[in-house]
């Protein structure tokens, strides 16, 4: 099971906590790991990435094993630590103000 | 025994504020998802327990909600909780699927509008601004959107199509977006004609459809912008808000950028009745719900401050259908109040004493119960205000 961390925001529309598990068929990517997620969450599509274009939102950022994988491919696998469920796969928003 | 609930959209959440008909005591129930901005939350005359939000985010997007007992509880239409995956394990819910339409069979090309600097930007969704439930269906409901478009939902807030004779009219790359963004924030139901909608666009102007939303017109003649190389613009205009009293659709009432203007043939011509008001910018502009002749206006101070003047909350009737303005103050602070009050917050109740609220950048929300001669704070101190809608309820 991957492991995926919403924001607050996204964790209340989706009535989770924290963090959830998702189960990832095949490769383990962005894409994959977010196909998962709006599946099991379908609250969340749009939310993270554009409905149409799939773009990941301008101020989200994807993070893990304390890299910042938002500007990776989508379908570049995720690092073997997320894969395994050690680490999990961080969704964050930009912190705004001052 | 009759009440009213009046629907509040703030920066951080939505309120409810409910009464009985005396309009004294006040029940505040909120904030509804909280921390979100809500542009707007309206109900459906058909069901008055039926509430549509639009709850936004510049982080998360676009969501609908809606409720189907008066506030109490929320679903995004299509995704109710313990039945959200459809039949492919694929969504149900497309609450907040809202995609211009580009198809060949009903669609039309996404051309670009004018963007601040002059150049052309491309059409982007954003957000939506503005809901308008059908009159007569119940599951029927309009959206008004940024960039501007008009979308429809025929099951509640499922699945949005766009009405794409409005973008496609031809003049969208004269229209251009206005401080708050290019929206149509404005939308009117002609309770006589179903058919018949107008709508209003930041900054574009006034349309008409009289053929339920197929093809649409601009109705912006008489309308004068210095700002626009062609003052008298087909399009181009910045309307803030149209107001009218179902009774008579044909009279319209619109606050523009500067100019409260007024039209007696639906639209087609367009004669100023600023009159004697201190500034003649603002945002809101209502109507009585049983006088078609007494309007009300709140003047803002513009360009660039955008508050009231003075440091006075004033709101401005007219009783005579503009022209002859007169000042209403009881109740509202007059010394260091500098609060804006934006387009779609304020609202009319339809009760005997017909009852008028608003509500200000500064979170307050003030009610008038007798049609705006004594006014008092239902609530001081929301987040800023973005919208107020009333229902009465009988």
């Amino acid at each position: 099971m991957i492991r995926v961390v919403l924001p607050q925001h996204l964790r209340t529309l989706a009535h989770v906590g924290a963090e959830v598990q998702v189960d990832v068929p095949g490769k383990v990517t962005q894409r994959s790991i977010l196909d998962a997620i709006e599946v099991q969450y379908p609250m969340l599509r749009g939310t993270i990435r554009d409905h149409v274009t799939l773009q990941r939102r301008p101020f989200l950022r994807f993070f893990a094993c304390g890299e910042d994988l938002s500007h990776e491919s989508p379908d570049a696998p995720v690092p073997d630590a997320v894969v395994t469920g050690t680490e999990p796969f961080l969704i964050i928003g930009a912190i705004a103000g001052g | 025994m009759s009440g009213v609930r009046v629907l509040v959209g703030t920066r951080k959440g939505a309120f409810i504020l409910t009464s009985d008909g005396k309009r004294e005591k006040w029940n505040v129930s909120g904030p509804h998802f909280a921390g979100w901005e809500i542009y707007h939350l309206k109900g459906s005359p058909v069901d008055p327990n039926r509430i549509y939000a639009s709850q936004t985010s510049g982080w998360f997007g676009q969501v609908l909600q809606r409720s189907d007992d008066g506030g109490k509880t929320w679903i995004q239409p299509g995704t109710p909780p313990g039945e959200q995956k459809g039949p492919g394990g694929m969504p149900k819910g497309e609450s907040n699927k809202f995609v211009y339409d580009v198809s060949k069979e009903t669609g039309k090309p996404l051309t670009t509008h004018q963007w601040y600097d002059g150049t052309q930007h491309p059409w982007e969704f954003k957000r939506v601004w503005h809901l308008e439930p059908s009159l007569t269906e119940h599951d029927t409901v309009f959206a008004g959107v940024e960039d501007a478009a008009i979308f429809r939902s025929k099951d509640g807030g499922k699945t949005w199509q766009e009405l794409s004779g409005l973008r496609g009219h031809g003049t969208g790359p004269k229209w251009q977006p206005g401080a708050g963004g290019m929206c149509l924030h404005t939308i009117l139901i002609d309770p006589k004609n179903p058919k018949r909608i107008f709508i209003a666009i930041s900054a574009a102007g006034a349309f008409r459809t009289d053929d339920g939303g197929a093809t649409w017109k601009p109705i912006n003649k008489g309308l004068n912008s210095p700002f626009l190389p062609d003052p008298g613009a087909e399009v181009g205009h910045c309307v803030h808000h149209i107001a009218f009293n179902g009774s008579r659709p044909d009279t319209l009432f619109m606050q523009k950028h500067w100019d409260v203007m007024r039209s007696d043939n639906a639209g087609d011509s367009w004669h100023e009745v600023s009159g004697n008001l201190p500034t003649d910018f603002g945002f809101v502009i209502d109507v009585h719900a049983h006088e078609p002749e007494t309007i009300y206006v709140v003047p803002i101070k513009s360009d660039s401050e955008h508050f009231v003047p003075d440091g006075k909350l004033r709101v401005y009737r007219s009783k005579t259908g503009g022209n002859d303005w007169e000042e209403l103050s009881k109740g509202l602070p007059q010394q260091d109040c500098y609060v804006n009050v934006l387009r779609d917050a304020m609202a009319v109740d339809s009760l005997d004493s017909c009852g008028i609220y608003f509500g200000t950048s500064g979170g307050q929300v003030y009610c008038s119960p007798d049609a705006g001669n004594n006014w008092k704070p239902i609530v001081r101190d929301l987040p800023g205000v973005l919208s107020v809608e009333v229902q009465t309820l009988r």
